[in-house]
């Protein structure tokens, strides 16, 4: 049982720079939680306080019903996998992975006996006697991951170990990871600025900002239903729409006015008093009409990006820029006019001033 | 593609335009790099041809010495100078003393010296920006007025005219330099080596031995050539605070005005090749290491 409990963790750079800010996070023994946000946000640090390498102002961590805040990090039961892979230069692939198993004193035959399971696992088995110079970048992350896994801890934690890989091999490695924790079972901890990292890997998926989490819940959660505008616009590719509308009531409904057009909003909007109200939806949410139709509203276009599986459109509604998704045999053209109808159970609504979602559920 | 590109006839003109272009900026670079090689065979010899001479002359006949003009490849091969200058009354002593007094000093000052640039590397503590301004600063005391007091001090404590006095004496002149190439040395081990190595069940001791230490070696390596060739050359610390345990530099200086010319050219030598082969012994080690460990 390895569950990790935060409680009012708080970390102050140079005394007056809140890094976290009274973070209380649960992680479930087993759980893949993903520390997701843009680069500043906290989320490094935070994992650095649960790694031992750094430690909070205030709040405590526990780790499996263990208190660890004040233990240093060869006390906690957890192994790393860092951004700049941290591989020992001095030493050959396998001393590396043995590195945290001979600090444990565990016997030499032991030790081959789980350097090589470990690098069997990663694929690194012909590679033992080399040194990281002689290998490539994918290699020597894979030798981080070795070394970590090995260690057979409570907790695994990785920060950001795909960033420095190019594209087609992080795609490669990123299911492999997933195949690879799914089997091992440990609960781990992942740091990442990329959402579709996050989303792909994330039991569930912690999203921070300026040092707070802004919304904790299953990739899927927090893509349907963003709590803020910033995870909204943060989360997918491309990011949520936002129209900014007005309130209006007319003969018993409510109605959210877009220029000289309206949306029908739910009645528990109607508790706002009239003003101005974000309307947030997915570009693959919409679809695009050529002709007009009853209760779509009437839009301009601007930019046709065709990528292969789909057209994404850009297109005007008076003065505000949304992105749609259409199907590749849309017809669209610059300047043309166009009808967009969005599904109505995929509206969020959003506070203009606080960003927050507006419970209209 | 590009084979077929270039075979085609007629380029159009802005094409054999940017050619010219190209071409022209080429013959500028060249022309830059032959006066860089040029200013660095120049620079080379400025420093290589007094060796060579004095080298040369240090194994002639005494009488080769007064030759004019001077022969630039060296003549009849002769031990003559160097054995009249090694025979001199005190100069194996000497000799002997001058190692001594750098060994120790090297060891002195890695074992002080060191940790402090780890600190300043590793640590931000209070006043971190001024101690590394005071410790630059101590170099610009003169060294005059700090070996009389201290030459005073050692008469009292009983280790004047001491290799030890010598090689504490230089062990201050040589912190500054110590403190500061380890600590640049010591920032150039990542820190997160070091995290990884304390994730992995190390205490912060540990970590150092087992993944800083390997690392910081070469560098290391070099900041001990600095200071062993700063106390085989100094001389003036060497004077005031020795009489008859004195070191090589000491000696020779002593020994210069009262001194033949060949004596003085074998001295010169003499003072030469011991830092010459530590350098050379030491460098290879350091590419060697640095070959493997970089990237």
């Amino acid at each position: 049982m390895a569950e990790i409990r935060l409680q009012g963790i708080t970390k102050i750079f140079d005394k007056k720079v809140r890094a976290v800010d009274e973070v209380d996070l649960t992680i479930a023994d087993q759980e893949f939680m993903v520390l997701l946000g843009p680069s500043g946000c906290g989320k490094t640090t935070l994992m650095r306080m649960i790694a031992g390498l750094e430690y909070p102002e205030y709040g405590r961590v526990s780790i499996g019903n263990r208190d660890v805040t004040d233990l240093p990090p060869r006390r906690r039961d957890i192994s790393m996998v860092f951004q700049s892979y941290a591989v020992f230069p001095h030493l050959t692939v396998f001393d590396n992975v043995a590195f945290g198993l001979r600090m444990k004193n565990v016997t030499k035959a032991e030790i081959k006996r789980r350097v090589e399971g470990a690098a069997e696992l990663v694929q690194l088995g012909p590679y033992l006697e080399r040194y990281p110079a002689q290998l490539s970048g994918g290699q020597r992350q894979r030798v981080a991951v070795a070394r970590a896994i090995v260690m057979e801890p409570a907790v695994l934690l990785m920060d950001e170990p795909l960033s420095n890989l190019d594209a087609l091999l992080r795609l490669n490695f990123r299911a492999e990871l997933k195949r690879l924790v799914g089997e091992l079972k440990t609960t781990t901890i992942y740091v990442t600025h990329d959402q579709v990292e996050a989303m792909s890997l994330g039991d569930r998926i912690a999203v921070m900002r300026e040092g707070r989490i802004v919304q904790c819940g299953t990739p899927m959660e927090i893509y349907d239903r963003p709590a803020t505008q910033f995870v909204g616009s943060f989360i997918g590719s491309p990011p949520m729409n936002f129209l900014r509308g007005r309130i209006e009531r007319s003969n018993g409904h409510v109605q959210v006015g877009l220029g000289d057009q309206t949306l029908t909003a739910p009645s528990t909007l109607a508790g706002r008093s009239a003003g101005e109200v974000l309307v947030g939806i997915r570009a693959e949410n919409i679809e695009a009409e050529a002709a007009p139709a009853a209760g779509a509203i009437a839009a301009r276009t601007e930019v046709v990006e065709p990528l292969g599986s789909h057209l994404l459109v850009t297109a005007a509604v008076g003065d505000q820029r949304l992105k749609i998704q259409a199907r590749t045999d849309f017809p669209a053209q610059p300047d043309a006019p166009l009808w967009l109808r969005p599904e109505p159970d995929k509206l969020r609504w959003f506070d203009p001033e606080s960003g927050q979602e507006l419970d209209a559920r | 593609m590009t084979s077929i590109a270039r075979d085609l006839p007629a380029a159009p003109r802005a094409d054999r335009e940017a050619v010219a272009a190209r071409q022209a900026r080429a013959r500028r670079r060249l022309l830059g790099r032959g006066l860089l090689y040029a200013a660095a065979v120049l620079l080379a010899l400025w420093v290589l041809f007094p060796i060579y001479l004095i080298t040369i002359t240090a194994f002639s006949p005494r009488d080769a010495v007064y030759d004019y003009p001077k022969q630039l490849i060296p003549g009849t091969f002769s031990a003559e100078t160097m054995r009249f200058f090694v025979d001199a009354e005190g100069v194996l002593g000497a000799l002997w003393n001058s190692v001594l007094v750098a060994v120790v000093t090297l060891i002195f000052s890695t074992l002080i010296g060191a940790p402090a640039g780890y600190a300043l590397a590793r640590f931000a503590f209070r006043g971190r920006d001024a101690f590394r301004l005071i410790v630059l600063s101590t170099r610009a005391f003169p060294i005059v007025i700090l070996s009389i007091p201290l030459a005073v001090s050692f008469i009292e404590w009983g280790i004047y005219d001491t290799v030890w006095s010598v090689a504490l004496m230089h062990t201050a002149l040589a912190l500054p330099f110590t403190v500061l190439i380890t600590s640049s040395i010591f920032i150039s081990v990542p820190r997160d080596l070091e995290e990884a190595a304390l994730t992995l069940g190390c205490t912060p001791a540990t970590a150092f031995v087992k993944v800083v230490l390997p690392l910081a070696l070469p560098g290391l390596a070099a900041a001990s050539i600095f200071t062993f060739v700063l106390s085989w050359n100094e001389v003036f610390a060497a004077v005031i605070l020795t009489l008859r345990e004195r070191t090589l530099p000491a000696l020779v200086l002593a020994a210069l005005n009262q001194s033949p010319v060949p004596f003085r050219l074998a001295a010169g030598w003499f003072m030469l090749a011991p830092s010459l082969i530590f350098i050379f012994v030491i460098r290879r080690y350091l590419l060697g290491l640095w070959g493997r460990v970089s990237r």
